[in-house]
């Protein structure tokens, strides 16, 4: 029982789920409420987050870890989550996806990514993935009447279930040869020589690598982001993305502490192969979304180098990227879900020719995020691809380091063509001004934040080092 | 007779779960299909489990058995859901039907 209070966050969001789950059955046409109602229940569960948040406990017999690390990658998560709902404004009206469930699944997701990055055992890892997945397959399809969506989530589903399936087979091999689900454990029973383990250790990979979409297990991410509604394909490439990493890096360093070597290799192909495709791949798209897609594949391919490196600096650094990504593509899609006009939400890039003209303020936010996306100094993006090329090269692994440079170089290509039909070609019509309070705050803030990391970078470094500290 | 022992069991379910994963990539006809085949992946993965538990005397593996089962059946549902929403749309669930999203 002492456990519980622990727990609160988890609890906290599972409670306001239900309760407004109840709310939305009971009272019609109540998704503005409900949208309320989540926003703040999201707000509200970062203090309660934040009550515990320099606790180093394991809880329940060493099966849950309550500590830094987990409590900043939550915070990081509710943040996306809030954003997420927050920036798509009138989104939901006007392309009649304003249904109420909506939010009770991204609640619901939230509680599973909580669950992945705080569980030390592989049963608690294994639901935390499905209860994350199950919403996200829903949600991709939450458009019923198009066809689109409705085939983005068939092809979500289909190859998530098969991920999950690898996952479990990893799970059963691991728990078979070691003779517990639980990472402390594990860890002390893992032996390199085992063949069995290192199979178990690379279908556990090759299951989270398709939830984060690296290469070569992101064949669904560009459909996907391409077919959803936007605000769902924002969700996506925030929220999942940190709590995959997260997860990545709770089951590396602490089940898999004593198989670095193996793990290593496997993380160090999985990083070059998505950042070489999420670059180039992206040349060819015209849809923005797709575009997005590759972008953010490329953007895990930068995480996964840092990880790649096993050594502290580099989970610190893959903090700080997974952060500053995050602030990154709030910025992105807020200035996506902008492209509007009459209800019509615009998706080719050729649709914002001469945006410089038009709409002079968020043609520059869009573009500040395209250079910032690109890495370009001296914007937040720079600081958090300089941050994962120091810790490739104090680990000496240049060739990870040379790789990431040329493609960080291949990807600013398409970046700069966004900027290029931007501002130099000839502008269309106009589109809708910027309404609602909760675009312009999420636009500022996140481009502000992008423009004005290099005055104060040691905060967040702190922050990351300290919760890289937990694996010590 | 000759025992049963622990190998044969992961041999039995490796070769059920190579039946899955082979049914996913070759099928080339019904989505339905893919859906038994995800479920021939996770009835491998519940043998190994089972197997192990008994060879490690240890009631986890068991335990775990059942949240999979439970999960995939709340997997196979939100699944066929969403393919009754895609054949509304499309009016078909064969495979090569998914095709409007391509890159």
């Amino acid at each position: 029982m002492i456990d519980f209070h622990n727990i609160y966050p988890e609890l906290f969001l599972m409670l306001a789920m239900l309760f407004l789950l109840l709310v939305g059955v009971f009272i019609k046409n109540s998704f503005t409420l409900i949208k309320k109602g989540t926003i703040l229940s999201l707000l509200l569960c970062i203090p309660i987050v934040y009550i515990n948040f320099d606790n180093q406990l394991l809880i329940f017999n060493n099966n849950y870890s309550i500590n830094f690390f987990s409590n900043f990658i939550k915070i990081i998560i509710l943040v996306a989550s809030v954003f997420s709902l927050i920036f798509a404004g009138q989104y939901f009206k006007r392309t009649n996806i304003d249904k109420f469930e909506y939010m009770i699944l991204v609640l619901s997701s939230t509680i599973g990514m909580f669950i992945m990055v705080s569980t030390n055992n592989l049963i608690g890892l294994y639901l935390g993935i499905e209860l994350q997945s199950l919403s996200l397959y829903v949600l991709a399809s939450i458009d019923r009447n198009s066809l689109k969506s409705s085939e983005s989530g068939v092809k979500y589903f289909v190859l998530g279930a098969l991920s999950s399936g690898l996952f479990l087979y990893g799970c059963s091999l691991i728990y078979g040869f070691t003779g517990s689900t639980n990472y402390l454990i594990i860890n002390e029973n893992f032996s390199i020589e085992n063949l069995g383990l290192i199979f178990g250790l690379v279908f556990i990979l090759v299951g989270l690598a398709f939830k984060i979409s690296a290469v070569p297990f992101h064949m669904w991410t560009p459909d996907v982001y391409e077919g959803s509604p936007t605000s769902v394909t924002a969700f996506f490439a925030l929220a999942p993305k940190v709590a995959g990493i997260g997860a990545f890096i709770q089951i590396l360093f602490i089940a898999f502490g004593t198989a670095i070597e193996e793990w290593k290799s496997i993380l160090i192909f999985i990083s070059i192969a998505s950042m070489v495709l999420g670059s180039v791949a992206a040349i060819g798209q015209t849809n923005i979304k797709r575009l997005m897609a590759y972008s953010s594949i490329s953007h895990v391919g930068y995480a996964l180098a840092g990880l790649a490196t096993g050594s502290f600096v580099g989970i610190s650094a893959t903090l700080t990227y997974m952060s500053i990504y995050v602030v990154m593509n709030i910025a992105a899609f807020t200035c996506i879900l902008f492209f509007s006009r009459d209800k019509i939400y615009y998706e080719d890039i050729r649709d914002l020719r001469g945006l410089s003209k038009n709409h002079p303020v968020v043609a520059a936010c869009f573009c500040l995020v395209l250079f910032s996306l690109a890495g370009i100094p001296p914007l937040a993006g720079f600081f958090a691809k300089f941050y994962i090329f120091k810790a490739l090269i104090e680990s000496e692994m240049y060739l990870l380091a040379i790789i990431g440079l040329i493609s960080s170089v291949i990807s600013a290509f398409y970046y700069l063509r966004i900027i290029k039909i931007m501002y130099f070609d000839k502008e269309v019509e106009k589109f809708d001004d910027m309404s609602g309070l909760g675009i312009k705050l999420s636009l500022a803030s996140s481009t502000l934040m992008i423009l004005l990391y290099f005055i104060v970078p040691s905060f967040l470094l702190n922050l990351t080092d300290i919760a890289s500290k937990v694996f010590s | 007779m000759i025992d049963i022992s622990l190998g044969h069991y992961l041999f039995l379910a490796s070769i059920i779960f190579t039946i899955g994963i082979v049914g996913i990539f070759l099928n080339r006809k019904n989505v339905i299909v893919l859906l038994m085949s995800v479920e021939l992946i996770l009835i491998a993965v519940n043998i190994n489990l089972v197997a192990f538990s008994v060879y490690l005397q240890d009631i986890v593996g068991q335990v775990f058995t059942m949240f999979v089962l439970t999960v995939a059946a709340g997997e196979a549902a939100i699944g066929l859901a969403i393919l009754v929403v895609f054949f509304r749309n499309k009016g078909s669930i064969h495979v090569e039907d998914i095709n409007t999203l391509k890159g």
